[in-house]
């Protein structure tokens, strides 16, 4: 048939690199929300963790490796994201049904393309608003450094617990991230299976096993991620705290710094 | 047996001298080779892709010979050998119960009622074991014991478990596989393969079968294809009399097409009627589903005592499980105490039109008796005959809405399959040199009647064991230098062709008002009436004027929308429905004339007291063929002798 | 029974097709779904219209040739059923059936409710096969195969090549079928000869046939009349993985 373009990647390499660097973000989005979770343990602990990871030893260059790979899978779970929704869609063919009825694709299934691609572009507002920070100015200064203690060493850093409760203090922004995540959660519950499957490790009776294992996987990344907000906003967590922050900065606006990585 | 020894004989059945063990080794050890490097230079035409056929084409393709392989279908996995449930015989022993070459051999003349060819059954038996290796070596997943050995059962008409079998679904299984090597072949280009093509011509060439004249369903072209011989694997007949346990497709056509241009067609009388088959459930019906004979193993077959019973039945005024016992006949156990509901298939069938047709039917057309699992399930419980026969109760439940665990099973009996076909001799090739006959198309190995399980084993015989020698032969006859020299510019394609051509034309422009279904229908009601079950003189000569009637309506009132040189299917029917019409009326022809009852064929004047055919071996020891003389003449009879070397004739008794 | 029937109509792979509409009166409930297709044929051809093409053949659910979307489920609205076994008691009177050919880029359609179907007969052309030469097979019991391994084999193997994973596959992928051919031959001790190989031929072909790629959706299985499961799939998704290791290393089979 000559209308069939031609693939370049077998479709099953597409189903191993799919489920290959799903498996790395699925494993980072776990370590990510462990990370925030110790916002639960004071600004020390949360601003302490985020020094030492920007300090990885052979810093800076393991940070960039690890962001790197991260950009890499991502790309290449994008990519191969729009490859199969397109050649799908082709595959399709040009008359849809009239009537189709659908007997057991979840939800979650039928919507990956769509959650993907509100994922995405989470993803690209997430990294510009904390960690390329790209906010007005006045806005990061708010938020200052605060003391950590490296080694027995008091030094200034900046601080992170104080720019996530003034994140989360806008409800906008909360609700955005709480659905933000709950899409993740919807994603995960049928990607999480799927990775199992495309690489051959499931059968009849781990894929209803799996099924549940990638809905609780999914749930749990859920709630550890929209605890936080949650609290922000319900129990106003860290609320005083950056009322304190505010307040010393009003009375003696701090000298902004340069950011170390 | 030689021809010499029956002057009257006028072909030679080519049964090689010898004892009769020996003959296959020495014909294969005498007749002619082609050279490896000879054999792309030839050029053969398959028709049909069923067991015969595909494993033919691929058995031949892989000997380097070039193949082009044609089907009606979309695909060559289609073909109707894949509905075949039962199971495959082969002489293994792998039972340890003494089965052997010689008591397949034996069993299945004794099951043919002493009217097949004794040569052709013998190679038959030799091979059985050839195939199985065969099919497992392909990955065909026959049914196996815990310790990884094959697992058997036993089927009817024979005393030893040498049925191979795939689940329910045998047939499948093994035409997948030969489907398998076939698409091998077509993947390395050795064969062209052409489906939804349908053969509607035989093109003779000086005398031999040199091509093919087909029809391309999709697009209607009439093409024409030239080859060094013709081997036709097209399947039975069953469907003449349009409701049968056959595919919708099925058809006489290129069989017809073939007697036509002189090959002698052999048996058309021998149908086979399976006697349990779903009943008719009205006049929309299009087809017969057949459950499994195993069924009588457990099921009881009944019908009421009393008319007045059975009436109320059908109306749906008394419900079956409320006739007490006494006013139930299980004429079975009553005519047959000894066999009881495990008699023969003839038989059982007989029994069962009998009770109908004394009124005592149930079904809503009173075409149906009951195959009852009460006792049984009384007796083993519901999950020791669930366990036995599930799937099929399951598909009589999605056919029927019934559930056989609670209401009784209604069965009636149905055309099945056909032991007749083209002649051949010894080299499966018919009256006309290179045309080649193959599977349930020719007629050799049944007799009057074929044991279950025996039809997967002679198609697959026939395509991997025995064409693949005797093809050769022909064409190592016929000499190098004619390899692949036959155009379609030879004279006779034109004339095929515009045969074909004409023949098209005129059904398109009668314009009458019936549809080419409706007459096969009628054609249907003619040849169950008068040539089903049980046979009359008089009923056959009945049928004998009622089918020239009726095939001058379909000339006269056939009404064929659409057009040509498209996809029709209506078209695809009529064409079918007219080859039919006058097949029809050649079996009946052969009916009337063999006056004896045996196997499947049973004439009602021919009974024993206890209603068993009586066959007359003094007059009827022959293959009836019948030779084409013209369209507006009868056909000639011509006798083939049949001459038992090994085994005595005497009278089939299954008590 | 009375029925409104919605029945897809197209002259050829080239024209535009539509809907028409029918009206069938007096349908027995004892009919199957293609009896009743037959006779609204019936009908049709005494109206002087042209009937309409559809593919059958056994009808009794076994040659794979049958193939319509009933109301928008592949075979109908029954598990386990082709639509030769689909009888029309399953239907109320007074219904609206509507009737639509498989729909796939690899299916086009040819008229009606007639699909191409050669895409299968393609894949399997590739490498669904055992390579066994006429006459040189060993003693059918010489390799003994584990009860359950030719159980599983069986499995895979009842697959009747319809097409319904295909046209139920929101992508339009056939791993189910190529995945049930592959598995069968891949899993039992004769076709380890040609494993490696197999899998990567067929994966190809499925692929340059203009199937879809998997998601793992699961429609493919719920309207399989065989009940094939994805099993096979992952399966498939096993070998070719391994297939592939082995073919970097020069070691392919």
């Amino acid at each position: 048939m000559s209308d069939v373009p031609k693939v370049v990647i077998p479709s099953l390499a597409k189903k191993y690199l799919m489920a290959g660097s799903g498996l790395v973000l699925v494993l980072f989005v776990l370590g990510h929300m462990l990370g925030n979770l110790q916002f639960f343990l004071g600004p020390e602990v949360i601003n302490a963790y985020a020094y030492h990871l920007h300090h990885l030893p052979g810093h800076p260059v393991t940070l960039w490796i690890i962001r790197l790979i991260l950009l890499t899978c991502l790309v290449v779970h994008v990519w191969m994201a729009v490859l199969l929704t397109i050649e799908n869609k082709h595959a399709r063919g040009n008359d849809s049904y009239a009537q189709k009825h659908s007997n057991v694709a979840s939800y979650a299934a039928r919507t990956m393309p769509v959650t993907g691609v509100v994922l995405l572009l989470f993803i690209i507002l997430h990294i510009l608003q904390f960690t390329t920070r790209v906010v007005p100015e006045d806005y990061n200064a708010t938020i200052g450094e605060a003391p950590i203690e490296v080694a027995h060493v008091q030094i200034e850093f900046f601080d992170v617990f104080a720019m996530m409760v003034k994140g989360f203090s806008d409800p906008l922004f909360a609700g955005i991230y709480i659905i933000a995540v709950g899409l993740l959660c919807m994603h995960l519950s049928h990607g999480v299976s799927s990775m199992f499957q495309s690489i051959g490790w499931r059968n009849e009776i781990w894929r209803k096993r799996l099924h549940c294992i990638a809905l609780l996987y999914g749930w749990v990344v859920f709630l550890g991620f929209a605890a936080i907000p949650f609290s922000v906003l319900a129990f106003g967590h860290g609320k005083e705290y950056l009322a304190d922050k505010e307040a010393q900065w009003a009375a003696a606006p701090a000298v902004t710094t340069e950011i170390s990585h | 047996m030689s021809t010499d020894s029956n002057s009257d004989f006028p072909w030679d059945s080519k049964v090689p001298e010898g004892p009769l063990a020996d003959k296959w080794k020495n014909h294969k050890a005498h007749i002619k080779l082609v050279n490896p490097a000879n054999r792309r230079k030839y050029h053969i035409l398959i028709v049909g892709s069923g067991l015969a056929g595909a494993s033919a084409a691929a058995s031949l393709a892989e000997m380097g010979y070039k193949v082009s392989c044609f089907c009606y279908q979309d695909s060559p996995r289609r073909a109707h050998s894949i509905a075949a449930q039962g199971g495959i015989n082969a002489a293994k022993n792998y039972q340890n119960d003494g089965d052997s070459v010689y008591r397949l051999f034996y069993d299945t003349i004794k099951g043919g009622d002493y009217r097949s060819r004794e040569a052709n059954v013998h190679r038959l038996s030799e091979v059985s074991g050839n195939i199985i290796d065969q099919m497992v070596a392909q990955g065909v997943p026959f049914a196996r014991e815990y310790g990884g050995l094959l697992a058997n059962r036993s089927f009817g008409g024979a005393q030893v478990s040498r049925t191979f079998y795939a689940r329910g679904q045998t047939g499948q299984q093994l035409l997948l596989g030969s489907y398998s090597q076939l698409s091998r072949q077509i993947g390395l280009g050795q064969v062209k393969m052409y489906t939804r093509h349908e053969m509607l011509d035989l093109v003779l060439v000086d005398g031999h079968a040199k091509g093919i004249i087909t029809r391309n369903l999709v697009n209607g072209k009439i093409e024409r294809w030239a080859g060094d011989c013709v081997i036709l694997a097209t399947g039975g007949y069953g469907n003449t009399f349009f409701l049968s346990t056959n595919a919708q497709g099925c058809n006489v056509t290129a069989a017809f097409r073939a007697y036509k241009r002189g090959a002698g067609f052999a048996n058309p009388c021998y149908t086979q009627i399976h006697p349990t088959c779903i009943p008719v459930h009205g006049d929309q019906q299009s087809k017969l589903t057949l459950m499994s004979e195993s069924l009588r193993n457990d099921g009881r077959v009944w019908a009421p005592k009393e008319k007045a019973t059975a009436e109320k039945i059908r109306k749906g005024e008394l419900d079956p499980n409320k006739v007490p016992d006494e006013e139930r006949d299980y004429y079975l156990e009553r005519k047959y105490p000894s066999f009881g509901n495990l008699a023969p298939r003839d038989i059982s069938s007989r029994a069962a039109k009998e009770a109908c047709d004394d009124g005592r039917g149930v079904a809503s057309t009173g075409l149906g008796v009951y195959l009852d699992f009460r006792d049984a399930i009384k007796r083993d419980g519901k999950a020791a005959i669930e366990e036995r026969y599930g799937n099929l109760f399951e598909m009589y439940n999605r056919i029927t809405g019934d559930d056989p665990y609670t209401t009784p099973m209604m069965i009636f009996p149905a055309v099945h399959y056909t032991m007749g076909g083209l002649w051949v001799d010894y080299n499966l090739e018919s009256n006309i040199p290179g045309l080649f006959v193959a599977g349930e198309a020719n007629f050799s190995d049944h007799g009057a009647n074929r044991l279950g399980a025996s039809a997967l084993m002679q198609g697959l015989a026939d395509g991997y064991f025995v064409l693949p020698y005797t093809v050769g032969n022909y064409l190592g006859e016929q000499g190098i230098a004619k390899a692949g020299k036959v155009t379609t510019d030879a004279p006779g394609f034109a004339e095929a062709e515009a045969e074909v051509q004409d023949r098209i034309k005129k059904m398109m422009s009668i314009n009458g008002k019936e549809s080419a279904r409706s007459l096969h229908k009628r054609l249907g009601h003619i040849m169950w009436e008068y040539c089903g079950m049980a046979r009359t003189e008089e009923g056959l000569k009945k049928a004998l004027e009622l089918i020239p009637k009726l095939r001058e309506e379909f000339w006269t009132n056939l009404r064929l929308p659409g057009k040509e040189e498209e996809l029709n299917p209506e078209l695809e029917r009529a064409g079918r429905v007219a080859d039919f019409l006058e097949f029809g009326e050649l079996m009946c022809r052969d009916a009337l004339m063999r006056d004896e009852s045996c196997g499947g064929h049973f004439r009602s004047e021919h009974q024993s007291p206890e209603g068993e055919a009586v066959r007359d071996d003094d007059k009827f020891a022959f293959v009836g063929i019948w030779q084409h003389q013209g369209d507006d003449q009868e056909p000639k009879l011509i006798k083939e002798p049949l001459v038992y070397e090994e085994v005595k004739f005497t009278t089939r008794s299954y008590k | 029974m009375k029925l409104n029937l919605r029945v897809w109509r197209q002259q050829s792979h080239e024209s535009p097709g539509g809907f028409g509409d029918y009206t069938l009166s007096d349908v027995s409930e004892d009919s199957s779904f293609l009896e009743m297709l037959d006779i609204l044929n019936e009908e049709l051809i005494e109206k002087g219209e042209e009937p309409v093409a559809f593919d059958h053949d056994c009808r009794e659910g076994i040659c794979g040739m049958c193939s319509l979307i009933i109301n928008g489920n592949a075979h109908g609205p029954e598990t386990a059923t082709t639509v030769c076994q689909l009888h029309m008691r399953h239907f109320s009177d007074g219904d609206t059936i509507t009737i639509e050919p498989w729909r796939a880029r690899a299916f086009p359609v040819i008229k009606d409710l007639i699909v191409d179907r050669t895409a299968f007969d393609n894949i399997v052309q590739a490498g669904g096969f055992i390579t066994a030469r006429t006459g040189s097979a060993p003693d059918a019991n010489e390799i003994p195969i584990p009860k359950p391994i030719a159980d599983k084999a069986m499995d895979a193997a009842a697959c009747i090549g319809c097409g319904a994973c295909v046209a139920a596959c929101p992508n339009g992928a056939a791993m189910l079928f190529t995945s049930a051919k592959c598995s069968q031959l891949n899993m039992l001790p004769q076709g380890q000869g040609e494993k490696d190989n197999r899998v990567l031929k067929m994966v190809a072909a499925m692929d340059d046939n203009g199937f879809g790629n998997c998601t793992n959706y699961g429609e493919c299985q719920a309207v399989c009349p065989k009940e094939i499961t994805l099993d096979f799939i992952a399966k498939m998704n096993r070998d070719y993985a391994t297939a592939k290791i082995h073919k970097f290393f020069g070691a392919a089979s």
